[in-house]
This record gives C-alpha cells, structure tokens and sequence, in this order.
C-alpha cells in the first residue's frame, strides 16, 4: 500500500513529522477531545482537511485536522495484516479441467476488515477458498491475462483474449471461463465468437453485478453456475453466462453476438436480443434452451481468425444529427461507419451527402436500428431504399455492437472491399437469424 | 425476594433503537412505511458468508450457509425500489435522517464527528438483503441524567433497519423488504446501570428525548432496545429487540436470575466431581425401544423413516429439569441449541420422564440400553439420523458448558420476559467501509442551525405542558411518554375542546382501549383530529369518544362522522330532547309530586340512560329542571 494513501497537504505533512503512517494506532486530541483509533486510508477524491480513524467499535469517522488546534501522536505502529488461506483442496481423478482467464473486474475476492481493503482472489487456490463448491466441480487453472477495468479494454486486448482461449483449448482444457467487467462484456463475447471459429468446448464469459466481498454477491453462483457449464454443456460456443433474473437460482448462457447489458446495476442485466439464452443452469444442472447449436467436439480443431481494425466508428443517428460527423470520419481515414439507424434503419435526407461520400472514399458503411428488438428493412420506405442505393449495408436483425464488432473484425480480415461484405453477409456465430421470432 | 444487584456485580448497558419520521427512507426516495397485503413480487437469495483477512467465518452463519439456508424476499414496488433489493448502489445519507441524530446529539451533549463514514456491519441472517447493515457514527459521548445519576453515553448511531421476518420453514426464510432502509437512531449507554429498574428508567428517559424531537416514528416496533447484561463470574449476554419497556426490567431480572442459576448448576456439577472428560460424544440408535410407543411425537417420526437416538449425560440428574427460569430449564437451552444446530422439534430427557407418553417401562428401558444409572441423565431426539446427532452434539456443546461457565450468547426476548437462544455472540463487528456512499462532513454551520432549533427537553417541557394547559403531573408525565404530543398540541391550538379532555383520550383512554383489543394503531392522527373537530363544532358528546374510537378501529377508512350515524351517537335537537324529557318527567309523576325538585336527581338518571350519548348532561339537566317546575307550578 502506498505510504499515507490519499492524504494530502498539511495534513500528510503533520502526519510524516510524527512517524505515522496507515494502520498505526493513534491518538488525535482536538478541542480538548481525545480520540484514540487506528489511521485509515483516505480516499484521493475526499477533501484534504480530514483523517479517517477507525474506532475500537469497528466504525470509522472523520476528524477535522485544524494545523493549530489538532494534536496527532502516535501509539503503536501497525500489525501487519496476514492471511493464510486454507489449504486446497484434494482434487479428485477424473474431474473435467476448466481453465479461468481473468481480465479485470473482481468475481472473488476477500475483505480485509482491518483496513476495509477488497483484495481480488485470483489464484486458483484463492477461488478455491473464497468458493469452495468449485473445488467439487472441476479441476480449476487460473491465470491473469489482465486487470483492467472493462471500459478501458480495446479491440487489441480482444485479440489477446482469443490468443490465450486457443493455447488453453490447445493444452485440452474441457471448456474456459473468461472473468470480465460488465461493462463492456458484451462487445468482447461479440468479438470472440467471430474470432475463435470451429471451437471444441465452450467458451464462456462471465462477470459480478454486485462486488463480491458482499455477502449478497451474484459472483459465487455466476462461478459456479459457469464453471459447472464450461465442464459439462453439450454446446462448444462463446456465450456471457449471468443470472437470469433477481433471484440467486439461475444463470442464463446468452450467445456472445446476441447478449446485451440492458440495465445499470441489476443482477439479471444481461438478455438474449432477439433470440432466447442458449442456454440455462439451474440446480446443478445446464439444462439447452435452443437446439441449434455447435455441439462440443474435443477432437474438433479451433481456428483462430483474430485482429480488429480499429478505424472504425459506431453512429448513432438523431434528430439534429449533425451529417459533418461523418465527413469528418472519412477525413481522418476511417475504414467503416456501423450506423445504428432510427426504425426499419433510417437516417435523415440530410445525411446522405455525407453517407455517399462516405462509400465513394472506400469506407464499409452498415446499418443496424437502434430499437434493438425487430429487424432493419431498408426496402419498405423511399429513405431506406436511397441508403441501399447509396451502398449502405443492411445487418438484418444483429445488435449495433454486433455489427459495429463484426466490421471491425471484418476489415481485419481482408483487404477486399467483396471479401469484407461477403463476411458481413456470411452468418459466422448466429448473429443473424434469417426469421424473427415472437417475443415479449 | 429483592436481590442486592450491586453485591452480584451486575452491570446493564443499553442499546436504544427509534424509527425516525423523515419523509423517505435512509438510502433511498421510498416512503418509510410497511405494507400488509399480500406481496407484489418475491425474490430468492443466498447469502454467502464472506471471509475476513484472517480467515475468519461466523460459525453459526457458515452452518446456516451449508445447511442451504435460502431467503424468500416479500416486497411491493410502493415501499420498496431497487436499492432494498440490493439491485441498486445506495443514494446519498439523508440529510434529514442526519439532521434529527444530531439534534438528539446537542440534546444529550454527544460530541458530533467532523465526517460521517458509513460503514457495513456484515449481517446475514437474511434480515439485510445486502448480506450487511449500513451504519454511521454521528456523535461520541454525552450524558442523560436520570433520577439525579448521570448515566454516560457511548455513541449514537444512525443506521438502516432492517427486514421483517414474516415467517421459516425448513431452511426457508421469509423477510419482507418495507422496513428495510428506514432510519433508525441507535443510543448506546455506558454499562453503568446497576439494577434492572433502572434499566427500565433509563430506556424511558432516553425515549422521552427521542420523541421531544417530534421527528420519530410510533408504534409497536418503532422502538426496540438492546439489552447487555452481565454479573460476576457469569458472562456478557446480548438481549436483542425487547420492544416494550416495561419487559427491559423484566428482562434483566430473569438474566441475572438465569446466569446465578446456571452458576448454581456448575457449582453442584463440580460437587458431584464432573468434569468435561466424562462427557463422551456416544450416540445410540435406541429406535428399536419406541417401536410401540404410545408418544405421539416419536411415532409420528418413526412413522416418518425417522430414528430415534440417545445420548448420556454422566452425573447430571436432576439438574436437566431444573428450573432457571419460570417455564425454563437448563434442558430447554439444550433444546434451544439443538434445534438450531439440528434442525429438529425439541428434546426429551429423564428428568422429566416419564411423561409426554412415554411409559416408564420404555425409560427403564432407554436407561438399560445406553447404561445409565439414576445419576445420569439421558437425553433423546427423534428425526433424520444426521440431524439426530448434529442435535445431541449441540446438546453434549452445552452440557460441557454448564460444567465450565455461563455461555456467551445472542438471545432473544420472549414475551414473559424470559429468553432464548439466537445464536453465538459474534466476536468484534466486522465491519468494512460503505464505498458506494461518500464521507458527509457536518459543518459548524449546520450545527448552529440545529442548534438553533433543538426542541425543549423532557423536564422543561414537562413544566410548560402543566403550565400551558393546566393539566396535572400524572396526565402530563403520561402524554410525554406517549406518542401523541405533538397531535395534542396542535388539537388543543386548533379546537376549544378542554385539554384535559383531549390529553386523556390520547393517553388513558386509548391505552384501556389497547387492553380491551381494540386496535388502536389503525386509529390515524387525521382520524383522531377528527373526533375532536367534531367535539368542537358540537356534533357529539365526549362520552362517546371510546365507542366512536373502537368503531373507527375497526373501520380506519372512515371518518368521525361516519363513526357518528353509526352508531346513532349524533345529538338530538332541542325539540326532540324536550319531548323525551318532557314524556319521562310525566311518566313519573308521583315521584315528582313527592320530592319535588330535589326529583332531578333520579330523574336525570332515568333521562340519561334513555339519551346518552345522543345530548350534553348540562342541557338535560336545565330541561329535566324546567319540565318539573312546568309540571310543579309555580
């Protein structure tokens, strides 16, 4: 830890004089009142004119630091906290491998009630220890592949994910559970499921809602609920596996190109768009949804087709949608533009200057609608026809982020302008469906 | 028998816990309030005991975890969002929440903090959908003076309450999430108190400054306390949520009752030369002996595929069955710890066999089998073999126990005051940082503010109320312990209704309602605003207040002067009064003719009986006056 984390100032300065630093018994004496407790950390977005003392009681409060009135000495110097974590346990013969990639996000970790620290629990043995249920299901082999928040992932780290899914299929794991943040989870189950092709086992991202040092976590059974699914599922896909609804029974498995986060905070964010999960896990059991599936084959061979250009911008088109946004992607060289379109995939009149130019200088411009649910048909309305004319692609009924993914990964493919729309028209992970299918 | 407290050592500290009356609740816009229909929705969840850097996992918690311990959550979307749900980060601290705990701090000299720091205190008995509590320190130290002594206290908290048991079965519980986040003030006292009347006297004198604020919540349930009580050579025991004051002295009486019995128990044990080493975790399968027997509950769980198991407490007869408590015994604390740790209904041992149908033949028996003698107790649970033993071994946990010391325990209240077992005490809180709420520093500015309207203290206000409305000590002491001060001054600024009218009905005549069975919560201050509007305007008697009371009781959604043609209390005019009056005068002539006037007396009983409810003594008495002068001549 950082030495006097978060403090700044005067403060920090009458604080070094005395020797002190975080988790060192102390004793703060301000207008005549003596408070005796240990040193926290504070937080850096918090003003400078406070510390943070943790009570005998447990509780934490702030002191008002006053350079002429507060005192500060220090009485004990801190224990220095250890934890030993309980040892592993027996792994029994015959259990299927399961290998964790993590990338960020915390699905497991502890609390150190001393400091109020959240320390992630990464190691096999660490998982192990903080869900013990796993030890039961499969043979786990964990590794970090990053930590980083996920809206700070890029197209590359998606590359690196797919790089290290196809070493561990290649060393004849029996499925992979990829740790992610939220956030953007979605994008990167999207571009996975173009990138990894042919795949033997599943594939299956996974993530917490509600940061696991709680006792109310959606982590613990997310873990479980994939772990047992990426060991067992008859389906070799790349799919985000969540809770299906509020309540700590069941875990959803949604395709990687057709999942959405569609709420901030809620447990049961995660939904099938235009298609039903593939999957659900529940009881201990994965029990198939949908019927057409790749089904697993560990003799089958993964091929790996990663690389994403990233020149490439999703639109979102509005009323006063001003049309030099595109211009100005074309100037700066941009290779593809994924619209996402009003209604059947519309854009205004006074768009279509720009969205020809767009074309002429070579760039892939593709259409998707921002209602999400239904699919664009460019062919019903004068609008949608002059767009088609225009060059404009159609994506059917995939996700904006689907198409804004599957372009990028497209453009990384090859260089043929035929080439690239043929694999946008291809359906390669189920991102199309050529039916839409009642829903409520 | 009055015990000398101080000679035994006891020492109370208390806990006092109030609703505060803001408009939403502590962390969230929801209205503070509960619903009694039916649920609009329910949820399933786990919660999953979490480790703590040093390894460390709630015993208790971690058994319940593993036993499968699922929560069905009730809610409705009028008084819950997703922030109960735990579906949501928490909003900001309410700032009015903040603001009344600090007018209760300036009132009891408690020293605000210069920064609120939430904190999650970790709670998973599924009352918490969390899995934690989130609670706040808002001041340290201060003082109440009861009955002339200071009594120091410790900390005032401002916390979340927390979800209402609705119900368990099996390893379901139910909770309803509507009174989860309401803000609760938290009143810690040092443990000075000496003697459980003045525990008593305390928790009144710390609820009487919480409702001087005007800003707390009424009702049963709005105000609990925690109760820590300990003697010499006993232990610190945990009494949590006794909801009626009048059960807090009851309560510590029957504590220090039970620890000096307890320790009368280990005394007689180490007399008789038992010790932990002649307790042996042996469990016998003693099915076969009950195959025939007439004890409903064994023949139902044999019935069942259940067994029958036995276990021999060396040395211990006659000390299972003896009382420590009225209506408890040390074997009741066994059954208590077993059917948490088992799972099952309740135990039976020899000290109170035979009975319960079981023959002394099938004791004689039981002893036989496992080879006890008269001096030993045996003790027998019925049920699923592993939940057999999981029960006996809890049982042998708390026979050691007896023979080492009182345990440390978390009890519950039951109604007569005495307790039971809830679960282990919990070693220090274990408490981390509310990340998702920032610190809320209190400025000097809002403190002057407050300062600037804190309301008058118990005792001052207590003079003012004699002073103002000329109501006597008794009354007056009865309407600042009651939840209606507020409703009373404002009805008597608002109405010419005599005020000690108004100040009995809100006190004794609700609380006699009360213990008739009236349901006096569903009476609502609009409700009751309402009588007395009526009483004002002339539309009824004011010794028709407890009928219209009951009846609207058990018509909450209807008005005063609904309850008023109900029940036909509305007033007669002039005119019919004086036909009755008139009739009832002429009806008794002779009476009249031989007393003459001094026959009002009797005549005014015969008039009332007939009208009350329905005209104003006063007036009777001028018109049964007026048709006998009438009748008399001049």
């Amino acid at each position: 830890m950082e030495r006097l984390s978060g403090y700044r100032g005067e403060l920090r300065r009458a604080l070094e004089a005395e020797g002190i630093d975080i988790g060192d018994l102390i004793s703060v004496t301000s207008e005549g009142f003596e408070y005796q407790g240990i040193l926290m950390p504070r937080s850096e977005l918090e003003d400078e004119w406070h510390l943070v003392l943790k009570l005998e009681s447990g509780y934490n409060i702030g002191i008002a630091y006053k350079p002429d009135e507060t005192t500060i000495k220090r009485l004990e110097e801190a224990e220095k906290p250890h934890f030993e974590p309980p040892p592993p346990p027996v792994s029994r013969e015959g259990m299927p491998r399961v290998s964790i990639i993590s990338t960020g996000g915390t699905i497991a970790s502890r609390v150190d009630y001393f400091s109020g620290r959240v320390y992630p629990a990464i190691s096999a043995s660490d998982l192990y220890s903080v869900v013990p249920e796993l030890s039961e299901i499969a043979v786990i082999e964990s590794d970090i592949l990053y930590s980083i928040f996920s809206e700070d992932l890029t197209p590359e780290k998606w590359t690196g994910m797919a790089r290290r899914v196809a070493e561990k299929i290649s060393e004849g794991v029996d499925g992979v559970v990829i740790t992610h943040g939220t956030d953007t989870m979605g994008y990167s189950a999207a571009a996975l499921s173009f990138a990894l092709q042919d795949l033997p086992v599943p594939v299956i991202l996974v993530g917490s809602q509600r940061s696991s040092d709680r006792p109310s976590s959606d982590a613990a059974l997310n873990l479980i609920g994939v772990v047992t699914t990426a060991a067992e599922a008859p389906f070799a896909e790349v799919v985000i596996g969540m809770h299906m609804t509020t309540s700590d029974t069941d875990i959803a498995f949604h395709r990687g190109t057709k999942v959405r986060k569609c709420h901030t905070s809620s447990r049961w964010a995660f939904r099938s768009i235009n298609t039903e999960p593939l999957a659900r896990y529940s009881k201990g059991e994965v029990e198939m949804i949908l019927t057409d599936y790749r089904r697993r084959d560990q003799d089958r061979r993964l091929v790996l087709r990663e690389g994403f250009e990233e020149r490439v911008a999703m639109v979102k088109f509005h009323p006063g949608f001003n049309p030099e946004i595109i211009d100005w992607l074309v100037d700066r060289g941009y290779r593809g533009i994924a619209l996402e379109g009003t209604g059947l995939g519309h854009v205004g009149q006074s768009c279509f200057k720009s969205v020809g130019r767009a074309v002429e200088e070579g760039l892939i411009v593709t259409m998707t609608s921002q209602c999400l649910w239904g699919r664009v048909n460019m062919k019903v309305y004068r609008n949608g026809i002059l767009l088609l004319r225009l060059g404009v692609i159609p994506m059917g009924d995939m996700l904006p982020e689907t198409a804004l993914v599957k372009l990028m990964w497209a453009l990384a493919q090859t260089e043929s302008r035929e080439e690239i729309i043929g694999l946008l028209k291809t359906d390669i992970a189920h991102e199309f469906s050529p039916r839409t299918l009642y829903s409520q | 028998m009055t015990l000398d407290y101080r000679e035994l050592g006891l020492k109370v500290g208390l806990e006092v816990h109030q609703e505060l009356a803001t408009s939403h609740k502590l962390f969230c816009f929801c209205p503070p309030r509960l619903f009694r229909e039916e649920p609009e929705y329910t949820f399933l969840r786990r919660l999953r005991p979490t480790q703590s850097e040093l390894g460390e996992v709630d015993p208790a918690a971690l058994f319940e975890f593993q036993q499968g311990k699922t929560i069905l959550y009730e809610a409705s979307r009028e008084t819950d969002c997703l922030v109960e749900m735990d579906e949501e980060p928490p909003g900001p601290l309410n700032p009015e929440a903040v603001d009344i705990c600090l007018a209760v701090a300036l009132m009891m000299g408690s020293r605000p903090v210069d920064e609120i720091h939430v904190m999650r205190k970790t709670v998973i008995d599924g009352s918490n959908t969390t899995g934690f509590q989130r609670t706040c320190v808002i001041a340290l130290g201060g003082e109440i003076l009861v009955d002339g002594k200071q009594i120091g206290i410790e900390q005032i908290c401002l916390e979340e309450d927390a979800a209402r048991k609705t119900g368990e079965s099996g390893a379901l519980s139910r909770y309803r999430i509507d009174r989860l986040g309401i803000p609760l003030i938290e009143i810690s006292t040092a443990p000075v108190i000496r003697s459980p009347e003045e525990a008593r006297r305390v928790a009144l004198a710390i609820g009487r400054v919480l409702r001087a604020t005007g800003r707390v919540m009424r009702g049963l349930g709005s105000i609990r306390q925690d109760v820590n009580i300990s003697i010499r050579e006993g232990a610190l025991i945990e009494i949590k949520g006794v909801q009626q004051l009048e059960l807090v002295s009851k309560v510590v009486e029957y504590e220090v009752q039970r620890q000096r019995r307890l320790l009368e128990i280990r005394e007689e044990l180490h007399r008789r030369g038992v010790s932990k080493g002649d307790l042996r975790e042996e469990f016998f399968d003693i099915t076969e002996i009950f195959s025939e027997t007439k004890s409903r509950v064994l023949r139902s769980s044999i019935k069942r595929g259940g067994r029958v198991y036995a276990l021999t407490l060396p040395n211990f007869a006659g000390l299972v069955g003896r009382e420590i408590c009225p209506g408890r015994r040390l074997g009741t604390e066994m059954a208590d710890r077993a059917k948490f740790w088992g799972r099952i209904r309740g135990i039976f041992h020899t000290d109170e066999l035979p009975s319960y149908g079981i023959t002394a033949e099938e004791v004689a028996e039981l002893r036989r089998a496992v080879g006890a003698g008269k001096e030993d107790v045996v003790v027998i649970v019925s049920g699923e073999p592993q939940r057999c033993r999981d029960a006996l071994k809890a049982v042998l946990e708390r026979a050691a126990e007896a023979i080492e010391c009182v345990p440390s325990e978390t009890r519950g209240p039951n109604p007569d005051g005495t307790t039971h077992y809830m679960r282990p005490r919990p070693g220090a809180a274990r408490m981390y940082p509310e990340t998702d709420v920032v610190p809320v520093p209190i400025t000097s500015e809002r403190l002057e503010r407050i300062r600037g309207f804190l309301p008058e203290m118990p005792e001052e206000k207590l003079s003012s109320l004699r002073r103002e409305f000329n109501l006597n000590r008794k009354l007056a002491v009865q309407l600042l312990d009651s939840d209606y001060l507020d409703l009373f001054e404002s009805i008597c600024r608002e109405t010419e209704v005599t005020a000690s009218v108004v100040a009995v009905t809100l006190t004794e005549t609700l609380k006699s309602l009360r213990r008739e069975g009236v349901e006096i919560e569903a009476l609502s201050e609009k409700t009751l605003r309402e009588i007395f509007i009526s009483l004002h305007r002339g539309l009824m008697v004011k010794e028709s207040i407890p009928d219209v009371l009951s009846w609207l009781a058990d018509n909450p959604e209807a008005t005063a002067l609904d309850a008023i043609k109900a029940l036909g209390l509305e007033l007669l005019s002039q005119e019919e009064l004086w036909e009755i009056i008139r009739d009832k005068v002429m009806e008794r002539e002779d009476l009249a003719r031989r007393m003459g006037l001094k026959a009002i007396g009797p005549l005014m009983g015969v008039v009332m009986r007939e009208v009350r409810g329905r005209a104003r003594a006063g007036e009777v008495r001028s018109l049964v006056e007026r048709a006998l002068r009438e009748l008399l001549g001049p």
